[in-house]
């Protein structure tokens, strides 16, 4: 009697301390997710605040080009607020608009020998790598989350604590390459 | 991932043995010293407060000491942007703090990555390096380091590059006192004798062991980054045509590297022919660029 008491306890034991660290570690990981989407938050925020400095220094030299630059500045628009598959859109558009503008800006000469360009322009192919990357991380940690929430047993305990599957950051087949950037 | 956390806690569990293996050698290394001296439990004690303190320094500061060594100097962002752009981005890409950047002025193609954690990280490499390679294949490099960061290799790889100086110097010592010192171990009993003995096997040991475990490790470690790295940048190919580059470069780092850091580089410093494949720290390099050609 005395037991089989014993040995229920035990189990119960068990049980808890398994649901406990399933917890801890479904949390963790859902605070990795938060943490990683803030990291291409950064990134996003600090190209947005590039493009009016590039519109500035390239106005000047590209006068029939002006459509490339609205396209940005149109897209930029976008970027700062709505949901994360409108955000994604935005800043697809804007690496589009950026590749046309530096594409259309090896047409002058004198724009590419201007310092100003040439830092601007390697400020934004960086920036352009850590968004790829943030997201690429992004992605990573929402599949391990995602992976861990569906599959057995970690699945029981997630369903009951209410941890819901997070959205993968995606990208436009067509935005797969990286931007050409010459130097 | 799950294999990334073992190679983390394998490495953090290898610098633990390694740190504990030096304390028990300095202490019996103290302890034959102080049969010469006259009081041998005072120098055994010494001995292990000295090793004590001391890797706690060498822990805080090895990877100040190896910069040093090397000649690096701390890159700055407006010199080095590119540098900078890549490293962040890679740092992004693994889920790890911003390393800090070094730059050896030397025209030959080589990098390495220290520190004893992920938050306390640095990444060194050569102007050589920086005006070769383009892009994708510094990004490859740096994705390399990044890896040797994020396993904590570089903690290992740190303990193993100072106390081995220190290891050597101090059995060489030790092997000295015991040749040339008055001793007085006749009036004491056997038990010392056989102290004596060990302290002596391992003086002489110790230097190889050391030796031969930064051989066992380390090249294993960098197909482990080559691999890692790739995942990293998704373009195994980038550092593969970096090691191809480094390969047909005939300028080895000789005057910013020694015996004790050689097996911190990304490719072995010193000259890369006549190497036998046993002795060398570092696995061949057509092998890595055939591995990653193949993924």
């Amino acid at each position: 009697m005395v037991n089989s008491l014993l040995i229920g306890l035990i189990v119960l034991g068990v049980l808890v301390l398994w649901v406990i660290l399933i917890f801890n570690s479904l949390v963790r990981l859902r605070y990795k997710v938060k943490n990683a989407w803030s990291q291409i938050d950064v990134q996003l925020k600090r190209r947005y605040d590039l493009i009016p400095n590039l519109i500035e220094t390239v106005k000047g030299y590209m006068k029939h080009e002006r459509e490339v630059l609205t396209e940005i500045t149109n897209a930029r628009a976008n970027l700062v607020s709505g949901s994360l598959k409108d955000r994604a859109k935005a800043s697809n558009q804007i690496t589009d608009a950026l590749k046309s503008v530096f594409a259309v800006a090896e047409n002058y000469p004198k724009l590419q020998a201007s310092e100003n360009f040439k830092m601007l322009q390697e400020e934004l192919a960086g920036t352009e790598n850590k968004i790829s990357y943030s997201r690429q991380y992004y992605n990573d940690i929402v599949m391990n989350y995602n992976t861990k929430i569906h599959v057995f047993p970690s699945n029981m305990a997630a369903g009951i604590m209410g941890f819901k599957e997070e959205e993968f950051f995606k990208t436009e087949e067509k935005e797969k390459e990286p931007v050409k950037v010459k130097f | 991932m799950a294999e990334m956390f073992s190679e983390v806690n394998r490495n953090k569990w290898n610098s633990f043995f390694l740190i504990s293996i030096f304390i028990v050698i300095i202490t019996f290394i103290g302890l034959g010293l102080g049969n010469f001296w006259g009081n041998i439990y005072a120098g055994a004690i010494l001995a292990a407060i000295f090793a004590f303190f001391y890797t706690l320094i060498v822990f805080n500061t090895g990877d100040k000491m190896i910069l040093s060594m090397s000649g690096a100097k701390e890159a700055k962002k407006q010199d080095y942007p590119h540098l900078y752009h890549s490293v962040e981005g890679l740092a992004i890409a693994a889920g790890i703090p911003m390393p800090k950047i070094y730059v050896i002025e030397d025209s030959a193609l080589n990098a390495f990555a220290t520190g004893k954690n992920p938050e306390k990280a640095s990444i060194t490499v050569t102007t050589g390096l920086l005006n070769k390679l383009n892009r994708q294949e510094l990004e490859g490099v740096i994705a390399h380091e990044m890896s040797h960061i994020k396993n904590y290799d570089i903690r290992f790889m740190m303990l193993t590059a100072v106390l081995v100086g220190i290891t050597v110097l101090l059995s060489d010592f030790f092997l000295r006192s015991l040749l040339y010192g008055k001793g007085n171990s006749n009036d004491r009993g056997n038990v010392n004798a056989i102290f004596i003995i060990v302290g002596l096997v391992l003086a002489i040991l110790a230097p190889i062991i050391v030796e031969l475990i930064k051989l066992a490790i380390s090249r294993k470690r960098e197909y482990m980054a080559d691999a890692s790295g790739a995942i990293l940048t998704r373009y195994p190919e980038g550092l593969a045509s970096a090691l191809e580059k480094i390969k047909s470069d005939p300028d080895p780092l000789v005057d910013h590297a020694n015996k004790a850091t050689a097996h911190l580089f990304i490719s072995n410093p010193f000259s890369r022919k006549n190497m036998s494949k046993l002795w060398s720290t570092h696995p061949p390099i057509d092998e890595r660029i055939k591995r990653l050609r193949a993924m």
